[in-house]
């Protein structure tokens, strides 16, 4: 039987701030992972990952990770790794990252 | 201290003019990233969670007020106005771009400082014992041999592409402040018979996935032989070290493999037929360099008032230590505030530090493998002024050796290594001890905390060692008992299942609670409890519903 | 085809039309040429294994398989030290921040994938004027 396929999103680091980034449906990258490009099964995420690794002089270390999908059919951090990479450090509040768009 | 030279200065600001060329061809594409990033952590630059993070060298640990200044400025102008002082006394900026490296990198060559080799499969930033040149205990100082492994190691041709890091730490003193045994090469000071100046090497420690204790390779090494010898480890390393597996590729595992014996046969030989081509150091270099570790021109003896306020006194008792001129002493200013990050320090408390050291004590300060910083030569009669201004910038918390003094890496905040968080683990626990009347009742207590298997945190040598683990996608704590880092080192063993997350903080509790229970008097500590009843006591304490379970059976 | 870089520059491989032997060949029994022998050397073999031949050895290729896998220096250190005098050549993707400690631990040339090369132009091999820790403190 096929496994059961989780809903995947394409990330990274920016190269110059190193800040978090997700691949989004424009082909570009944004600090959201609202705006992340979900692929919701095994070709749709090939695709995703091939389109993603496009960019080797502006973005490193991209890989795709599973994501839980919120009411409005965003992307939402699946495992707490993602969540700190979204939040920014639990000790510093103060230097969090924003989640969502101002 | 050590005073760059002429070719220092001219070394460090090449490697600043290389990188900036390095990061100029990563950004027009001539570098990809695969080939950039060895070149990167050569330089200190890693790419974390969140950003880049650029670790500084403070080789040995040793540093005056002005490169503390100068941090602080790093910190000001191109970082969030904080750093974060690490278990190999160095110290790493959370928040860098990537163009401004070359800039910060430029600005420590301004105070003679580099942030080179402090990642990087090479021979590391070298450790010292923290209390270097004022200890009681100290046979020689460490540092001349320090600084001189820093000037061999930096930019060795053979050696900057090992299979894996490669630590060295050195100590003069019997009491092993620098944790030797768990690095690749330890090098304690010693005399032979007739009193000559040599070394006992060890080999083989380490921490991470397989910890182990170094073994001694050679008993006696002449002083004059220490760079060919370590030479011929370096290069049996690199020949016949394994590269199939990152986890099996530090020494301690080629050591293991081989056994002590033949590791030794192979070093001798090595050894032999490289002193043909290199028969030690040019005695006049080194010779130099030890001149530039004298002991500062130590002030008269003054009559002291005895401390009369009791905070002072607290914190006379547990962050000052003995000097060797007794109207001295050592002072550890902890980086351990309740409930703060440990290791953290802001810009200001930066400056702080630094003017405290140009006032009052001989312009010199330290970092300590345990994340504090040190004041080494501090006249007695300076210390209440010293306290008052501690105090008034939030670093004067009496907690030195106690349940609150303690080590934590990153962890997950920060880390893209990590596996689970640290740093909130570590203020947790610190904030349930926050009575510094009830800590010090608990006594000397070492816990040290690591985020992910690498131990960066030296869980293994904690009394108390907590390992942060992912475990099927929740946080998870493992706890080690019975660890030591010094001259009586130990491996912690681990005492049974973990802990999630907010179970870990109640469990180190009932621990503290089943020591205090079974202490035989006041002064057994925690660790001397621990070998003298074995793991049993703690592990019902940890464990009780397994306890009840196997009572009613 | 393979680029040579030496401290001159970029070169013509020089040895492209000659023979290289395989290392095991030289314990084999097998007869070996007088003149314009070469030897390949896989990083995971001993020097000392060579050391009935290193007087007649006019050139030893030490393999990279990858920039990152530095046992070549030691290699090239080690054969050096043994006495070898004739021609090193440090052969695969290394990339042009080797060249000094290349050239430092007794290399004559690297032999560079065209692709590898491609990448990384002539001036980028260029070594930098930098002076040594190790020579400073052995002399």
């Amino acid at each position: 039987m096929a496994k059961r396929f989780k809903p995947q999103i394409a990330t990274g680091n920016d190269l110059l701030d190193g800040d978090v980034v997700y691949f989004t449906q424009g082909l570009k990258w944004s600090r959201f992972i609202g705006d992340a490009w979900i692929a919701t099964n095994e070709e749709a995420a090939e695709v995703l990952q091939k389109e993603a690794s496009k960019f080797p002089n502006d973005i490193v270390g991209v890989y795709l990770t599973d994501v839980a999908i919120d009411d409005e059919g965003r992307a939402r951090p699946d495992h707490f790794r993602e969540d700190f990479r979204m939040r920014g450090p639990s000790n510093r509040p103060e230097h969090g990252r924003p989640v969502e768009r101002a | 201290m050590y005073e760059y030279t002429d070719f220092d200065e001219a070394f460090v600001r090449e490697r600043v003019a290389e990188f900036r060329g390095q990061v100029e061809r990563r950004l027009d594409g001539s570098l990809t990233e695969d080939e950039f990033k060895p070149l990167r952590l050569m330089n200190g630059l890693y790419l974390q969670l969140h950003a880049y993070m650029l670790r500084i060298a403070v080789p040995y640990g040793t540093l005056n007020g002005r490169q503390m200044r100068q941090f602080a400025y790093i910190a000001d102008r191109w970082d969030r106005g904080y750093g974060h002082f690490t278990t190999r006394q160095n110290i790493q900026f959370n928040w860098p771009k990537l163009q401004d490296v070359p800039d910060m990198l430029e600005a420590l060559a301004d105070v003679q400082m580099h942030a080179m080799q402090t990642s990087g499969n090479c021979i590391r930033n070298v450790t010292a014992d923290h209390f270097s040149g004022a200890a009681t205990d100290e046979i020689a100082d460490p540092r001349p041999t320090a600084e001189l492994l820093r000037q061999w190691s930096t930019d060795h041709p053979e050696f900057t592409w090992l299979g894996r890091k490669f630590k060295i730490a050195v100590t003069g003193s019997e009491h092993d402040r620098a944790v030797i045994k768990a690095h690749d090469i330890g090098l304690r000071l010693v005399q032979d018979d007739d009193g000559n100046p040599g070394y006992e090497v060890l080999v083989g420690g380490g921490l991470g996935r397989t910890p182990m204790l170094g073994k001694v390779v050679r008993e006696f090494l002449p002083k004059e032989h220490l760079l060919p010898y370590v030479e011929a480890i370096l290069q049996v390393y690199n020949l016949i070290g394994r590269r199939d597996n990152k986890y099996k590729a530090r020494i301690k595992i080629l050591v293991h493999e081989t056994g002590i014996d033949e590791i030794r046969r192979l070093v001798e030989s090595t050894f032999q037929e490289n002193l043909a081509r290199f028969n030690g150091v040019n005695q006049e270099v080194f010779d130099r360099i030890e001149a530039s570790f004298a002991a500062p021109e130590f002030e008269p003896v003054y009559d002291v008032t005895p401390a009369v306020d009791a905070g002072l006194r607290s914190w006379i008792d547990t962050n000052v230590a003995d000097h060797r001129e007794p109207h001295y002493a050592i002072v550890t200013i902890s980086l351990k505030g309740i409930g703060e990050t440990p290791g953290d320090a802001t810009s200001d408390q930066m400056r702080i530090m630094a003017a405290l050291a140009e006032e009052f004590a001989h312009d010199e300060l330290r970092i300590s493998h345990e994340q504090n910083v040190i004041l080494p030569h501090v006249p007695r009669r300076h210390l209440a002024e010293i306290y008052r201004r501690l105090k008034d910038a939030g670093l004067a918390t009496a907690n030195i050796g106690l349940v609150s003094d303690i080590i934590a890496c990153p962890g997950m905040d920060y880390c893209a290594l990590a596996t689970a968080r640290s740093i909130p683990v570590a203020q947790k626990i610190s904030e349930t001890f926050a009575d510094i009347d009830r800590q010090r009742d608990i006594g000397p207590l070492k816990i040290k905390i690591s985020g992910c298997i690498n131990a960066c945190g030296h869980h293994h040598v904690g009394h108390i060692g907590i390992l942060g683990l992912d475990r099927a996608g929740v946080e998870n704590y493992q706890i080690t008992l019975g660890g030591d880092g010094t001259e009586t080192a130990s491996i912690g063993e681990r005492a049974g299942p973990g802990f999630a997350y907010d179970e870990i903080v109640p469990a180190v509790e009932r621990l503290i609670e089943a020591y205090l229970d079974h202490r035989s008097e006041d002064t057994e500590t925690f660790l001397e409890v621990y070998r003298r009843m074995g793991p049993a006591p703690f592990k019902a304490a940890l464990y009780p519903e397994a306890e009840a379970r196997s009572n009613a059976a | 085809m393979a680029v040579i870089i030496t401290e001159d520059g970029i070169a013509a491989d020089d040895w492209a039309d000659k023979t290289v032997y395989p290392f095991d060949v030289f314990w084999s029994g097998q007869e070996l040429p007088e003149e314009a022998l070469a030897v390949e050397f896989p990083n995971d073999r001993k020097p000392e294994d060579l050391v009935p031949w290193l007087d007649r050895i006019e050139m030893i290729r030490v393999e990279f398989p990858s920039f990152a896998d530095g046992r070549g220096f030691s290699l090239a250190r080690r054969l050096r030290t043994l006495g070898y005098k004739g021609r090193l050549r440090a052969a695969g993707p290394v990339v042009s921040d080797q060249h000094r400690a290349a050239v430092r631990v007794g290399f004559d040339e690297i032999e560079l994938p065209e692709s590898v090369a491609a990448r990384q132009p002539a001036e980028h091999w260029v070594i930098r004027k930098q002076g040594s820790y190790q020579q400073r403190l052995a002399s």
